[in-house]
């Protein structure tokens, strides 16, 4: 008996069909919410998204027959609901002239990032090519991150300069850099794991790596803090440096090199705490946020509204979201968990609990150990976001800006993470394609004895 | 709108959500391990109704081999080991590797086993695959399990020998 996996397109197209109905459910429901009558342009909103998420469908189908069947429904939904929400704070009145064009925006976003999805899978036919550019998509890594500092093209937005600004366009290289990074990451270590596996001294059961092997963590740990220093990008500086410890820890399977890793992120975060007052705000607001004048008025009303919105919601469109500033953004989770309640955030983090199982499954099932790299390193994206984001506006950490993959509004984010599925789904289509069967040379009758002396 | 309305539309939209939800989990449940087919029998099943079929057309002319490609390997040369420098043409696959006298690449070689290993196409991709060797066969650094797909310059050691696609 062996096993072999099935293609399960069909029940792709089923839960496809499902998340559609979450997806245009949540935008008539905002309708019915604010107006009183489902909208319109039900008809146009939901034929666009129908066929966006049909045209993925039938790339996946056509491309990566065997790849995993969960994924894209997962990630349709989010993005629905999504786009739902931030239309929805686009329709209450905020007196803000500005604000009431990002849903519209996010579409169009939206439709460049299946763009981007259709093209990684009819170009990568093999994930394992792209190995032979580990050095080139590093560097380029390291130029777009450093990109945003450029006067005359990088732009700080918010306090953090992670933007460029070419012409009207304004891009988040950092979005594009995370992906090249994991790529980088998988082909360095696949390379190096057996050198940097070595152990080192002893230390309460742990092997600690050796010394001279130090040379890779501390370098990335000084780009992670030279990000958080120039930057002023919390956020960024940590998932890149949690995302290369990790991607180390499965390489080479020493705890050694989480104990090292989170002492000198101990070290950076203390010095960061000391020298940018960036950081000393969110910690304040973190610790004490309602404390006289403590700057955490975005997290205060996050709180209340999720508080508001009790176990079941308010309903979508019955809630005031935008009381709370940037509620399509960085809060779109407590948003959500104002209108919906913590019934459907829960349904939300799950969603986010069972794309990174897939992702994780694929890298278990792989064959090769770069595609095993790659996947593992790709979920990590994923839950590390998800993990800072919901830690930040729940105060379980300090609030850090990272996005909410596919939920929040923003452009650069919303691609990368189109393309990060579809790299995934090219890992698992070749993971899950069954091995061929060869059957010409028959191996009963005189085949090797396999002795076997342990 | 009147409020009841809004309460059922509010529960309905949960309720949907969660439906979503657990549709996902009920088909990564019966995803979990794959299907499960018979894959022995099926393969002997195969094997005997190819001897039937090679049987029945034993008058006719061969099955069409498929026409090579540019690009496409057509030999296999031995890098490294006591027949280092020859070349064996990729024509005759599936190709046994050994040291038995029916190996199609016979390896002069203490490590190898009678029938170590064999390497084959499928579709336009070259795989080789260990038959359960003695001491194992290796691409690139790593002891393969099952079929393991080659291209052209991957280096494939068996024993001390080391073997690799050529155009």
């Amino acid at each position: 008996m062996e096993l072999v996996h099935r293609r399960r397109r069909g029940a792709e197209l089923f839960l496809l069909l499902l998340s559609l109905v979450v997806g245009i459910g949540a935008y008539a429901a905002v309708g019915i919410g604010v107006d009183g009558k489902v909208p319109a342009d039900i008809i146009t909103y939901g034929g666009s998204l129908s066929a966006l998420v049909i045209a993925a469908h039938v790339t996946v189908r056509l491309k990566a027959a065997y790849a995993d069947p969960v994924l894209l429904p997962i990630v349709s939904a989010l993005n629905g609901l999504g786009l739902a929400m931030i239309h929805r704070i686009d329709l209450a009145p905020t007196g803000h002239p500005a604000h009431s064009k990002f849903a519209a925006a996010q579409l169009v976003w939206m439709m460049l990032g299946v763009l981007g999805f259709i093209t990684v899978l009819v170009v990568i036919r093999d994930h394992r090519r792209l190995q032979a550019f580990t050095y080139t998509f590093g560097l380029a890594a390291v130029v777009l991150l450093l990109l945003p500092l450029l006067p005359g093209v990088g732009k700080t937005i918010n306090g953090a300069r992670i933007w460029i600004h070419v012409g009207a366009l304004s891009f988040q290289p950092g979005e594009v850099a995370k992906v090249l990074l994991v790529i980088a990451f998988a082909g360095y270590l696949v390379l190096h794991r057996d050198a940097l596996a070595l152990a080192g001294r002893r230390v309460l059961f742990v092997d600690l790596p050796r010394g001279r092997d130090l040379g890779p963590i501390l370098g990335m740990w000084l780009i992670s803090l030279s990000i958080l220093v120039f930057q002023n990008d919390l956020g960024s500086s940590l998932l890149f440096f949690g995302l290369f410890l990790v991607m180390l820890y499965v390489s080479t399977e020493r705890p050694g090199w989480l104990l090292v890793g989170g002492v000198l992120f101990g070290i950076g975060a203390y010095f960061g705490y000391l020298t940018t007052a960036h950081v000393q705000v969110r910690v304040t607001a973190w610790l004490h946020p309602f404390a006289k004048d403590s700057g955490a008025y975005q997290l205060v009303q996050g709180m209340y509204g999720m508080a508001w919105g009790g176990l079941t919601g308010r309903g979508l469109g019955q809630g005031a979201p935008q009381t709370t500033p940037i509620s399509w953004s960085d809060f779109i989770l407590p948003s959500l968990g104002e209108e919906l309640g913590l019934t459907g955030v829960l349904a939300i983090i799950l969603l986010y609990g069972l794309l990174v199982e897939r992702g994780l499954r694929t890298a278990l099932i792989c064959r090769d150990n770069f595609g095993k790299l790659m996947a593992a390193g790709l979920a990590f994206v994923f839950a590390l976001q998800v993990f800072v984001v919901v830690g930040g506006v729940t105060r379980l950490i300090p609030l850090t800006g990272l996005t909410t993959p596919f939920l929040s509004q923003g452009g650069s984010s919303l691609v990368a993470n189109w393309v990060i599925i579809a790299l995934l789904l090219r890992i698992s289509d070749q993971a899950r394609r069954p091995p061929p069967e060869f059957s010409d040379v028959s191996e009963d009758m005189d085949s090797t004895q396999v002795v076997s002396m342990r | 709108m009147s409020e009841l309305t809004l309460v059922l539309v509010r529960f309905g939209y949960l309720a949907v959500l969660w439906i979503f939800v657990l549709s996902a989990v009920s088909v990564i449940r019966s995803d979990m391990f794959g299907a499960r087919v018979a894959r022995q029998a099926s393969r002997d099943q195969a094997g005997r109704s190819q001897e039937r079929r090679a049987a029945k057309a034993a008058g006719k002319t061969r099955s069409k081999p498929v026409r090579p490609r540019r690009g496409d390997p057509t030999s296999v040369a031995i890098l490294e080991g006591g027949n280092s420098g020859e070349v064996v043409s990729l024509d005759g696959a599936p190709l046994l590797i050994g040291r038995g006298n029916d190996a199609a690449i016979r390896l002069d070689d203490d490590y190898v086993s009678t029938r170590h290993a064999r390497i084959a196409s499928s579709g336009d991709q070259w795989y080789v695959e260990d038959l359960g060797s003695t001491n194992g066969t290796y691409v690139g650094s790593t002891r393969i399990t099952q079929a393991t797909a080659i291209s052209l310059g991957t280096q494939i050691r068996i024993g001390k020998t080391i073997l690799e696609l050529r155009k």
